[in-house]
């Protein structure tokens, strides 16, 4: 198999919706986690009971309730959004933004307690005292950036549903290789997968370099 | 975290942004959204006239519903682009189910479909769910299974009395139990021969396309219905031979259909006319008649549109 100009537009899509995604769930998971780590109100362990199931949604029910949603038949069928990219960059965030904030709160909640009155005591706004601690846990932090992104990019059930899998519009890499294997095309589909292991790796290696550098100051 | 780290980190979301920029947030697919009022006369016009030039549609968008066979033998990766180049349409291929691309149709969720299950596109019809359909193609169902052939099916002249060979002998038989045409069509069989193979131990069920079935099929050296173009697409991976074929009540029927524009005012019936026009257009035909013969040494399928459907054995 060649590199081909098909390859590439699959890999580039793959990507960028990937890569969207997992950035509208890193806006809406760090605050709300860290909102739900560091809350005291009533029903916080109710939420974050939510949130840790959210982290475990099947790929392919999220699919089937957006996809129901954007059809033409459903509720948002007027933004005439299913089977395009933006599609599957919804249907990805509600994948891997609960992740997102899941690990969140569970890295803020793993820091020392005392660690947040200190902050407070030494005259630290709370905004700064959020940072503080943001970057206190920043390990762990980037650990749940990592989750996110990998839980999206292997998506495949989700990404089927919604974007339906249209040559030159919608095809991702994992639909890609669902498409070639059932097509009995088994090298390209192996082909395809080595190139999504490649990418994913080295998405994942940039982070953790960013990861350890700031481990070893 | 000290300076040099905040930086490294801040370089690599800007470049990130830079990247995404520059490749520009993922293309959606052209809505119809900016110009829907101007040119309804030139899209009335295209779908009306056999679509000779590119006169840019006014909705250029429409939803194909149509089965997996259709787009793994590839025949569509053939078709769809011609009709673009052709009429300035952009054509969104499902490849689903017969069963669900007529739940797409009956839901207003597709604009046009072209599927292989006439009886279920009859009862589609007289629904209300459909406006046109035109009979396209066809290309047959073989029965396949193992060289050993434990039943002794091969050579057989029907497939009734190929499937009670297989029902006594016990012998695995593997179904899509998909709701597909293919699906459809085997149930039909079995209904012909008088036997119920449901909860038998030696009925496969796989619930996948007819790629995938084939392969489990030939892992478990099991007998499976298949459409013949999916087969001679996956032979090389197969250990699969044909045992059964040529019975005039296995020949595997395409009709494409329109979806009622009255359902919803969001079907695009001048782009799903304009589609179904094109299927049956001489050129097309051409096409159709000509695929596969390059790789397979046979065509795939046989140009049917305007033949009397009594001459494939259906009665309307």
């Amino acid at each position: 198999m060649g590199f081909d100009a098909d390859v590439f537009a699959i890999t580039s899509l793959s990507l960028q919706v990937s890569l969207i995604a997992t950035a509208i769930s890193l806006i809406l998971g760090l605050p709300f986690g860290t909102w739900l780590a560091l809350g005291n109100f009533r029903g916080r362990s109710f939420l974050l009971s939510v949130v840790n199931t959210g982290m475990a949604l099947p790929p392919v029910v999220v699919g089937l309730v957006v996809a129901m949603t954007l059809w033409r038949s459903g509720p948002l069928g007027d933004l005439r959004l299913i089977y395009t990219p933006w599609a599957i960059v919804i249907a990805q965030t509600v994948i891997s933004a609960p992740v997102v904030m899941g690990l969140t709160a569970a890295a803020l909640e793993a820091l020392d307690p005392r660690l947040k009155q200190q902050l407070l005591g030494l005259g630290a706004s709370r905004l700064q005292m959020i940072w503080h601690l943001w970057r206190e846990a920043r390990l762990p932090l980037l650990a749940a950036l990592m989750a996110g992104f990998g839980s999206v990019i292997s998506e495949v059930g989700a990404s089927m549903m919604v974007g339906g899998n249209i040559k030159g519009q919608t095809r991702v890499l994992t639909t890609a290789i669902v498409l070639e294997t059932s097509k009995g095309e088994f090298e390209r589909a192996l082909a395809l997968s080595a190139l999504l292991l490649v990418i994913t790796y080295l998405i994942n290696l940039a982070l953790t370099w960013i990861q350890q550098k700031g481990a070893k100051r | 975290m000290n300076n040099s780290k905040r930086n490294t980190l801040l370089t690599l979301m800007l470049v990130l942004a830079m990247w995404l920029a520059a490749c520009g947030a993922p293309t959606p697919a052209p809505t119809a959204a900016p110009a829907t009022e101007a040119p309804t006369e030139a899209a009335t016009e295209a779908a009306t006239e056999a679509p000779t030039e590119a006169a840019a549609p006014a909705n250029p968008n429409i939803i194909l519903a149509t089965t997996t066979s259709t787009q793994d033998s590839g025949l569509l990766d053939a078709l769809v682009p011609m009709f673009q180049e052709q009429t300035g349409y952009v054509v969104q291929t499902i490849a689903v189910g017969t069963g669900e691309a007529l739940k797409m149709g009956e839901e207003g969720n597709a604009d046009v479909l072209l599927v292989h299950a006439p009886s279920s596109e009859k009862t589609f019809m007289e629904g209300g769910h459909g406006k046109d359909r035109l009979l396209v193609m066809h290309n047959d169902f073989v029965i396949v299974g193992p060289a050993a052939d434990p039943a002794g099916i091969k050579g057989m002249a029907t497939a009734r009395e190929a499937f009670t060979a297989i029902f006594n002998a016990g012998a695995v038989f593997v179904t899509r139990g998909d709701d597909s045409g293919t699906h459809k069509k085997e149930l039909a069989l079995w209904k012909s021969a008088e036997l119920d193979p449901a909860g038998q131990t030696w009925y496969t069920e796989t619930g996948q396309g007819m790629g995938a079935s084939l392969t489990v099929a030939s892992e478990k050296t099991a007998y499976i219905l298949t459409d013949r173009a999916t087969y001679l697409a996956n032979k090389g991976n197969l250990q699969l031979e044909i045992l059964v074929e040529g019975e005039p009540g296995l020949l595997n029927v395409y009709h494409v259909m329109t979806v009622n524009p009255e359902k919803s005012d969001k079907i695009n019936y001048e782009g799903a006319l304009a589609f179904a026009n094109f299927l049956v257009d001489a050129a097309t035909q051409e096409v159709i008649g000509q695929f596969g013969v390059d790789k397979f040494g046979a065509p795939l399928f046989v140009p049917d549109a305007g033949k009397d459907p009594a001459e494939l054995g259906l009665d309307s």
